[in-house]
């Protein structure tokens, strides 16, 4: 029983994790179709940036309680300054080519941004670890976990719950929904197609941002740390179904159990468990969980 | 109609490979039998992507290949260099059979990303697997040509002449078979499958067919890079390998079979002279590389060749 | 036996004194390959500092600027001229890059590699190319193991060392230890690393019980399901090899979550982080560094030259990995040395090199290296463990423990496996 519980917080606090690092990625497949690898560099750009803000600003004497809001200026500002620029400077003159060329085109970005980090940051970790700590723990079923997890899982919710309100119920939403299902048409119809891609571009880097940001605190961000989101945080998507929101937060949870279970109880497993999850899903629904043809994407 | 030329220009090219070979430098004999390696699996992967589909998890095919050469080096102590490569496309063709009935069904991103699950599971069980020394690997034997072993100086050669054989061989059969009724069937298929149903033709039997070929030559290509190399480990199915297979296939093009060889060579010579050039910042390069290639040439390199005859 | 060791050890540095009487004869440069990661996650705590650590080493030494017995400029009066390569890339690129080092750039010989998949790739290629190799950095006992090699040297001790120095340490520190569990990375160093440990940890408590072995992906940074599971063993001793992002972010998480408080935490890498982290890492964490660099280097000249150096150049005390790039230059420099002495005073051939190099017993910052064991082309040292202690804010270590080279290396034709399974048997 103990030991449950267990599995359900440390498969809560994944879940929360991954749904932030992934869900920018089917917000961007959705609406503009293109599986974006840079992603990755998203993330890891999000994490040096409130890594070394954050840790000029508190050994400057800010207040360490205002650190939770400088990860998330550090996020927003990266997202501003690089989104619209990758998205105006080049991916707009891209929209005509296949799928797979795009994310080709992604992926030579992955790897000059992988070195722009190394010209900028150096190869040395960056630590801001005082958020984790500052707020104190608490104590389940012989356990202690620092609150900062529940600020993990608090920012999850309010990232989807934001995404799913803006597209369900305001004026923009709604025009964003009429994009994703005729171009042409809304395009016919005087809607900016053109901007409208660049701010779901940009909007999607920086839910990326805002999971690198948020993990900082808890790991040393080094290079090479948006790698590993790529590959997680396309499993969970395809999982759920590209382009689904519904389907990036169930696939985020189904993953973050499974995970969690496997490591408490048969942890030589843990390695490929998340592929096997990802071939299981695939194989008996094969355009993932809630992909249907009349389903309703973002 | 135009006269097929392509024959006569693998001919020629394998000619000039044989001829040249023993006067080139090493350090570039070297880098073109892997580029040949290489360029076996974006063969195989631009038959796929003729028909619009795109596999992330082709190194799989490409680790069984090398990982069979391999086994059979240290179970039995084969060294035939075309033993391993032909035993290697055996397991890897075996393998996409039993696979295809499954994938066939699938068509576009999913099957994609379904390839790649499977490529990462095949990656966990190597690096599981300790006795085989898990992702450190394990050294493949040194080669031997029907047999003999040849001197050390003409090691590079002969592997580099076996390689451009198979190649040439290889090359050969797929471009007869894109000119059969069953390959000539892909553009069809990637523009409108049930156009091609209405024909009388299953498109997924035709995918199956191409997915076990491109598998085979994968696991062709596998086996000659772990003799060639002679070293192999779990890295080898690993999704940055199956990317870098894609980004050649789409460098090049789908123009002709020589394209994908065409690729892989320009890949690893841009890769090389990246990390000679600038051993900080060589992610940097290959990447800006690679992007001017996709801006200025949105038909891969081929088109290249293309553009003259065309006009 | 201590005695005739200490004797061959001045011998061999009276020897190395010879060639400086000697005018260089033959000016014309040598070039050494250098190659180490410098992108990647390795690059920041083993990559960029054993970079650092060659560039300083090299220019010091064409500067005649090193102490003796290495006042020689560059080796035996030749200048060294460095060719940098990435470790990246797999082992493919890796082999390719060698290849280019030797055949299109001409270097005589090459030192690096951290991966030992690197090093198990490069090796017959070595061999095949006739070129001198010595590996600085990478763990694996398979190497020589395996096969046996004339070009290919390793200047540092196996992996097999920090687990069993980890495994004695524990043995002096927690006499009483009856539960144990492991956070290991699932790639073949965290694997042996562990299973060398659990090994040696049965031979030394024949009781002991293992309540659980954690083996997430390489680089997999939340450990919070893998934390609790340690928590809940409630293990005297938890052992691991996590090394750089892995092992930073497990400290930053295991911290608050109390995990040091409840077990002793053996780190066996863990000198790569205890200064960046000091503040992190509450007092009583053992610490190793792979050897006797880093805080449990010894006090002679030396060193004591090395550390200053490094610290004056690039603001950071060395870590162990900047050790053993140095141990592995002034080592080949040994050698070279003194098969030039052995030449008349000419520049040797490369056989004559790995003539001297074999059995080789030199002095690096480190301390001793004899190269003992692999038919005389792999390295043991003595090895050290100890705890960390706070002395008024600075990270030091303290209850220092030191093994001998014999207690904690194989024999020489003994695997590693079967010695610690044999109990040790010398």
């Amino acid at each position: 029983m103990q030991q449950l519980v267990a599995v359900v917080i440390d498969g809560i606090i994944y879940s929360a994790w991954l749904f932030v690092a992934a869900v920018g990625l089917t917000l961007i497949y959705g609406v503009m179709k293109i599986l974006n690898v840079a992603h990755g560099s998203f993330y890891a750009l999000g994490a040096y940036a409130a890594a070394s803000i954050a840790g000029a600003l508190l050994a400057g004497g800010m207040p360490p309680m205002l650190s939770y809001a400088v990860l998330l200026g550090a996020a927003l500002l990266v997202a501003i300054v690089l989104g619209p620029l990758i998205e105006r400077g080049i991916l707009r003159f891209m929209y005509a080519r296949d799928e797979v060329v795009i994310l080709l085109i992604t992926y030579a970005l992955f790897l000059i941004l992988e070195d722009v980090i190394k010209l900028i940051w150096g190869v040395d970790p960056y630590f801001i670890a005082e958020p984790y700590g500052l707020l104190g723990s608490f104590d389940v079923a012989d356990l202690t976990y620092p609150y900062y997890n529940l600020i993990l899982v608090g920012v999850a919710i309010a990232c989807g719950a934001g995404l799913a309100w803006t597209l369900t119920r305001t004026k923009t939403g709604k025009l964003l929904l009429a994009v994703i299902h005729d171009t042409e048409v809304s395009r016919a119809m005087g809607i900016n197609v053109g901007r409208f891609y660049m701010v779901t571009f940009t909007f999607g880097s920086l839910l990326a941002a805002i999971g690198g940001a948020f993990t900082a605190p808890t790991v040393s961000v080094v290079p090479g740390l948006g790698v590993e989101v790529i590959v997680l945080s396309f499993a969970v998507v395809v999982i759920g179904g590209l382009g689904s929101l519904p389907g990036a937060a169930l696939g985020a949870v189904i993953v973050g159990l499974v995970r969690s279970a496997t490591i408490h109880y048969l942890p030589q497993a843990e390695l490929f468990v998340i592929y096997l999850v990802m071939a299981m899903v695939l194989a008996f629904r094969p355009r993932g969980l809630f992909m249907l043809a009349e389903a309703r994407k973002i | 109609m135009r006269p097929d030329r392509t024959p006569w220009v693998l001919g020629a090219i394998l000619a000039v490979l044989l001829v040249v070979g023993p006067f080139a430098p090493l350090w570039v004999v070297f880098p073109v039998t892997i580029a040949i390696a290489k360029g076996l699996v974006a063969l195989g992967l631009m038959i796929l992507l003729r028909c619009g589909l795109v596999s992330f998890g082709q190194a799989l095919y490409y680790c069984i290949g090398a990982y069979t050469a391999g086994m059979l080096g240290r179970v039995f102590e084969l060294d035939g260099v075309f033993t391993l490569m032909l035993a290697g496309m055996a397991v890897a063709a075996a393998t996409a059979y039993v696979l295809g009935f499954l994938l066939a069904r699938y068509r576009g991103i999913f099957f994609g990303l379904l390839s790649l699950a499977f490529s990462m599971i095949f990656y966990g069980l190597l690096v599981k697997s300790e006795t085989l020394g898990s992702t450190d690997g394990f050294n493949v034997l040194p080669s031997t040509l029907f047999g003999i072993r040849p001197a050390d100086e003409w090691v590079r050669y002969a592997v580099l002449a076996a390689a451009s054989s198979v190649a040439f061989v290889a090359a050969l059969l797929v471009h007869r078979y894109l000119r059969t009724p069953l390959g000539s069937l892909a553009p069809a298929i990637k523009d409108n499958e049930i156009r091609v149903e209405y024909m009388g033709a299953s498109a997924r039997y035709a995918i199956h067919v191409k997915y076990v070929i491109a598998a085979a030559l994968a696991g062709l290509g596998g086996g000659l890079a772990a003799t060639t190399v002679g070293h192999i480990d779990p890295e080898m199915a690993y999704w940055t390998v199956s990317g870098e297979f894609v980004f050649i296939t789409i460098l090049a093009g789908t123009g002709n079979v020589i394209a994908p060889f065409l690729g892989a060579l320009i890949f690893e010579g841009i890769r090389n002279v990246a990390f000679a050039v600038s051993p900080n910042t060589w992610q940097m390069v290959l990447g800006g590389a690679l992007l001017a290639v996709i801006v200025f040439l949105p038909n891969g390199l081929w088109s290249l060749f293309r553009r003259g005859r065309a006009a | 036996m201590q005695r005739t060791r200490k004797l061959v050890a001045s011998i061999a540095a009276a020897a190395l004194c010879v060639p400086a009487l000697a005018v260089a004869q033959d000016a014309a440069p040598i070039k050494v390959g250098v190659v180490t990661f410098l992108s990647g996650p390795a690059a920041g705590p083993f990559g960029v500092p054993a970079r650092n650590a060659a560039e300083i080493t090299i220019e010091m030494l064409n500067g005649g600027k090193v102490p003796k017995p290495y006042d020689q400029k560059g080796f035996g009066g030749a200048r060294l001229q460095m060719v940098l390569v990435d470790e990246s890339g797999g082992t493919t690129t890796q082999v390719t890059e060698f290849r280019n080092l030797v055949q299109r750039d001409n270097v005589d010989v090459v030192i690096g590699y951290i991966s030992s998949g690197s090093c198990l790739g490069i090796a017959p290629v070595a061999e095949e190319l006739k070129t001198l190799t010595v590996f600085f950095d990478c763990g694996t006992p398979r190497i020589f193991e395996e096969r046996d090699y004339k070009y290919v040297f390793r200047t540092s001790s196996t992996a097999t060392m920090d687990s069993v120095g980890a495994a004695l340490y524990v043995k002096d520190l927690k006499p009483n230890a009856k539960v144990i569990a492991g956070l290991n990375q699932n790639y073949a160093w965290g694997q042996d690393s562990w299973g060398d440990f659990e090994l040696s940890m049965k031979q030394i408590f024949p009781k002991i019980e293992v309540a659980t072995s954690q083996m997430p992906k390489l680089f997999a940074g939340q450990y919070n399901a893998e934390i609790s599971t340690l928590l809940n063993a409630k293990a005297d001793v938890i052992h691991s090899s996590f090394w750089d992002g892995d092992l930073e972010a497990f400290i930053l998480q295991a911290g608050p979550r109390g995990l040091f408080k409840r077990s002793v935490v053996v780190l066996t890498t863990g000198e790569t982080a205890m200064y960046k982290l000091a503040d992190k890492i509450p007092d009583g964490v053992v610490i190793g560094a792979r050897g006797p660099y880093g805080p449990y280097a010894p006090d002679n000249e030396l060193n004591k030259w090395y550390s200053a150096t490094f610290q004056d150049r690039y603001n950071v005390p060395p870590n162990y990995a900047a050790y053993q790039m140095t141990q592995a230059i002034l080592g080949t420099k040994a050698a070279w040395e003194k098969a030039q002495a052995a030449n008349g005073g000419k520049r040797p051939s490369i056989d004559q090199v790995i003539a001297a190099f074999e059995r080789l017993t030199f002095t690096g910052p480190g301390g001793e290296v004899r190269m003992a064991i692999g038919k005389g082309h792999q390295a043991i040292t003595e090895t050290a463990y100890g705890v960390t202690k706070k002395v008024g804010g600075k990270m030091t270590v303290a209850n220092v423990k030191r093994y001998p080279a014999e207690t904690v290396n194989p024999p020489d034709g003994v695997k590693a496996a079967d010695w610690i399974k044999n109990g040790f048997k010398k």
